[in-house]
């Protein structure tokens, strides 16, 4: 019974005598790291949206070239100018919302909300900890990251439009386009990495030091394992990007030469520059984050759908283990594979040789995990309600985007794929119905604790089956584009390399690309309409069901084990009204011998627990 | 059934011989990809239907106690191990060997420096030496920086987005850049490299197939990315190829 009776001296249990606190510093300036994730959610959501429009514009740009954009052509014309001139999109405006469409959503949706987020919410109260290491750095993480989303948004509204050179951002050409749309972006970027160094120094402390009593390494869910990773992620490979950005913005506004080599010659003259910089130190820099980065999406997702599962099939999650150690393997390597995205940059057999096998084993790890997740299946007792069709969705669609990441990253087979449409689709399948499938299951599985409300289920359902499906519509084409040799980024779609085109020009070329092929953009144009149609049932529903879902019965309305879901709900200042000890593994689920099917984490071998 | 896949992968004509190796890869490792997904899927759907609650109200605590997935796993590690050692590395290694490019007597030798947003080539002319560049040169007018106090300059023949190569002969490029990053990429020969200022990069490749290519920029590369497409190859016969490079006129660049 010792359990009963043990308490932490600074945990929650003080809530009574605390002050009450005004509108701005609870909701605003808030240090409560469950306000944060709240607020980090919903800003990040309504970047999600954001990005998916400008998505939205771009491709019926793509399927109808230099024709009005339907609805919005007149507000964007009205907004922005010329550069949408009778609502049609110029190739600047084009090349405007595809940066800026990759950037908001992996630096300013994807990541904020997987790690800002769920990270923030969860990861406190699955350790038991009443809250971040450092609440005030918390607060102040979250404000860099508004900042820097301020900044991004701005841009698109300043003269010339918002950045054009990829969310890559490769030089020369990030520097050279006269605009001062790369300055807003470098800045911008400065402040959200500082943003995810604060958190990532948050994160690292918070798990390491205020984990519960009993809560050893390996009793942590898998969920935390996953921002622990993450959290070194960030931390590691994001000062090298900081420090390219500041360097590029020198190039940019003091005149200085990091990334411009010598004999530079934009628009038929020499540029009147010192030279002596490389084009590539650029490159190697970015993807020295860029990769890593795709962890930092991928593994927080992994975390959700581990802790959705093992809830839902009612037993322990297969190869916890290994799920750990795969976890970690994937931190590592994912620091020595970067230069996979420059095999066609002139590079040697020898450095080429050793990034494809670094590549080549940074894939084991990824099969172990995604194969204890399909074994953690056989044998449970399945409920298919909307978190778990999620993540049942996530295993085959993340499938699907890991496979495809195969022949890219041979150096030889990338040959032909490289900058095509099949890598469009490739990463899409990892982050889109891969990542935000997770993300959307987290938000219908903690909302319960978050609001003490369901969503509702069958409007879940809706949002679940009309994603799958759109998604599908939208990327699977591409894989079909990308192989016959359509190459991204294209203003037009490609319509100046369709034979259609050419033919029309009196011109006939040997592989260009057929009818077919450019006829699916139409095809990805309505998938991704119906995509943004079956979105609306989730935003309504998120809405509606704080102020009208059905209540909550219990504070573990899906009978979990792991310790979130052993507070009051919603958790109060300090989270846990007795500091909880813990005594078991995280997934004891159908334990032989037990009365009920769950044994949650803090409860002792005598079967008492506190709450 | 090595064709039908071919066919439902959807790879576009093949027009070179260095490319037969590229798709050869790109179809084997498909087949891995499928083989994978088909039996992890069937699986998959088997345990949604045979583990349903309804069906199964029970979970049983310790679920599958044998070793297969090992096996599975180290089976698929083995595999890209194959590959990578046996198919992939040999590849690109005579793909960018440098000490493995074919020499000048029996290679066609152009220098590609790609601009905004066009696609410029010189050749050596008769004297087979190209001339000195400097590119403090650079102007409007001599877009390759050509010092053309170097007698080898003086028959040097620059044209563009217009290259002539002879069919059924290794065509070396050295492919650079005067502004911003772009890519020759031409899709049925196979052949990708990126043009980078500041740097001069080998790539070759032996077209098979006599007719007119049109030259992809594959890297964005400003508001004209989606416009660049006015570069074409143009592959002939050896006597039709010299005809054409003996009626340029040296030293200046030709606008078709």
């Amino acid at each position: 019974m010792q359990a009963t009776t043990h308490t932490m001296p600074h945990a929650g249990v003080h809530e009574a005598h605390h002050e009450e606190q005004g509108f701005w510093r609870k909701y605003i300036f808030s240090t409560d790291h469950k306000v944060i994730g709240i607020q980090y959610g919903l800003t990040a959501l309504v970047f999600l949206l954001f990005g998916f429009f400008l998505m939205m514009m771009m491709r019926w740009q793509i399927a109808h070239p230099g024709q009005p954009i339907p609805l919005v052509g007149w507000l964007l014309e009205r907004v922005l100018g010329d550069v949408a001139a009778k609502g049609v999109m110029s190739p600047d405006l084009y090349n405007s919302f595809g940066a800026m469409h990759g950037t908001i959503m992996v630096f300013l949706a994807i990541v904020p909300l997987a790690f800002g987020a769920f990270g923030n919410y969860v990861v406190p109260l699955q350790i038991g900890a009443p809250d971040m290491a450092f609440p005030r750095v918390n607060m102040a993480s979250y404000q860099a990251y508004v900042l820097g989303g301020i900044i991004m948004f701005v841009s698109f509204f300043i003269p010339g439009g918002a950045a054009q050179a990829g969310w890559t951002s490769y030089s020369p050409l990030a520097t050279s386009i006269p605009t001062d749309g790369q300055t807003f972006w470098l800045v911008g970027m400065i402040f959200l990495i500082t943003s995810s160094l604060l958190g990532a120094v948050n994160f690292i402390a918070t798990i390491i030091q205020l984990r519960a009593p009993g809560m050893t390494w390996m009793r942590l869910p898998f969920f935390v394992w996953a921002q622990f990773v993450t959290g070194f992620l960030l931390l590691l490979a994001f000062p090298p990007l900081e420090a390219a950005g500041i360097m590029q913005l020198m190039d940019k506004v003091a005149g200085t030469s990091f990334f411009l080599p010598t004999g530079l010659a934009v628009g038929g003259e020499l540029a009147n520059i010192s030279g002596g910089g490389s084009p590539l130190l650029w490159q190697h820099l970015f993807w020295f984050l860029g990769h890593p980065e795709v962890y930092v999406l991928i593994l927080p997702a992994m975390g959700i759908v581990c802790e959705v599962i093992a809830n839902n099939t009612r037993k322990p999650i297969w190869g916890y283990k290994s799920l750990v150690y795969s976890a970690l393997c994937i931190g590592f390597l994912s620091f020595i594979v970067w230069a996979h995205h420059m095999y066609l940059t002139g590079m040697g057999t020898k450095v080429a040789t050793f990034f494809q096998t670094t590549t080549m084993i940074i894939s084991i790890p990824s099969v172990i995990i995604l194969t204890c997740f399909f074994i953690s299946l056989w044998g449970g007792s399945i409920r298919f309600n909307t978190p778990m069709l999620f993540c049942l969705a996530f295993l085959p669609m993340f499938g699907i985007g890991g496979l495809t990441g195969l022949p890219l990253g041979f150096a030889a087979s990338d040959l032909h794929l490289h900058d095509t449409y099949y890598v469009i689709a490739h990463f899409h399948y990892v982050v889109a119905p891969g990542t935000i499938f997770a993300l959307f299951a987290g938000i219908y599985y903690w909302f319960p604790k978050m609001t003490g409300r369901m969503m509702n289920e069958f409007w879940g359902r809706v949002h679940f089956w009309g994603s799958l499906i759109f998604m599908n519509v939208v990327f699977q084409p591409m894989f079909a584009q990308g192989m016959s040799g359509m190459i991204r980024r294209m203003a037009d779609g490609g319509a100046n390399y369709a034979t259609a085109t050419l033919q029309k020009q009196g011109v006939e070329v040997i592989g260009g690309l057929s009818d077919k092929m450019m006829n699916l953009h139409t095809m990805i144009l309505w998938g991704a309409v119906f995509l943004a149609l079956v979105q609306i049932p989730f935003i309504i529903n998120v809405f509606w069901s704080i102020k009208h879902g059905k209540k909550v019965t219990s504070d573990n309305p899906w009978n979990a084990t792991t310790l979130e879901w052993q507070t009051p709900t919603p958790p109060p200042h300090g989270n846990f009204a007795h500091a909880p000890t813990v005594h078991r593994g995280p997934y004891e689920y159908s334990v032989p011998g037990h009365s009920s099917d769950f044994i949650p984490q803090n409860e002792t071998d005598k079967g008492s627990r506190q709450h | 059934m090595d064709q039908f896949i071919r066919k439902a992968l959807g790879l576009p004509v093949l027009a070179s011989e260095n490319g037969k190796g590229v798709d050869d890869l790109i179809v084997w490792i498909h087949w891995l990809m499928i083989a994978l997904f088909v039996g992890w899927f069937i699986y998959f759907v088997y345990a949604l239907w045979r583990f349903r609650a309804r069906r199964n109200p029970k979970a049983d605590h310790y679920g599958v106690r044998g070793h297969t997935s090992n096996y599975i796993e180290l089976a698929v590690a083995g595999i890209e191990i194959v590959l990578l050692v046996f198919v992939a590395i040999p590849l690109w290694a005579k793909a960018v060997d440098v000490t493995k490019i074919p020499q000048a007597g029996e290679a066609t030798n152009i220098q590609v420096v790609a601009q905004q947003f066009a696609w410029n080539a010189r050749y050596a002319g008769a004297d087979g030496q190209f001339g000195k560049q400097d590119m403090r040169l650079v102007s409007s007018t001599n877009i390759f920086g050509i010092d053309y106090t170097d007698p080898n300059a003086a028959d040097d023949v620059a044209v563009l987005n217009e290259i002539h190569v002879p069919v059924n002969k290794p065509v070396v490029t050295y492919i650079s850049s005067k502004d911003v990053i772009h890519s020759f990429k031409i899709i049925a020969l196979r052949v990708t490299q990126d043009a980078i200022p500041g740097m001069r990069i080998p790539a070759w490749f032996k077209p098979t197939m006599e007719g007119r290519y049109q030259i992809n920029c594959a890297q964005l590369c400003g508001n004209g990315h989606s416009a660049m497409s006015q570069g074409f190859l143009v592959v002939e016969s050896q006597e039709a190829f010299d005809q054409w490079l003996a009626s340029k006129t040296g030293g200046a660049t030709t606008f078709e």
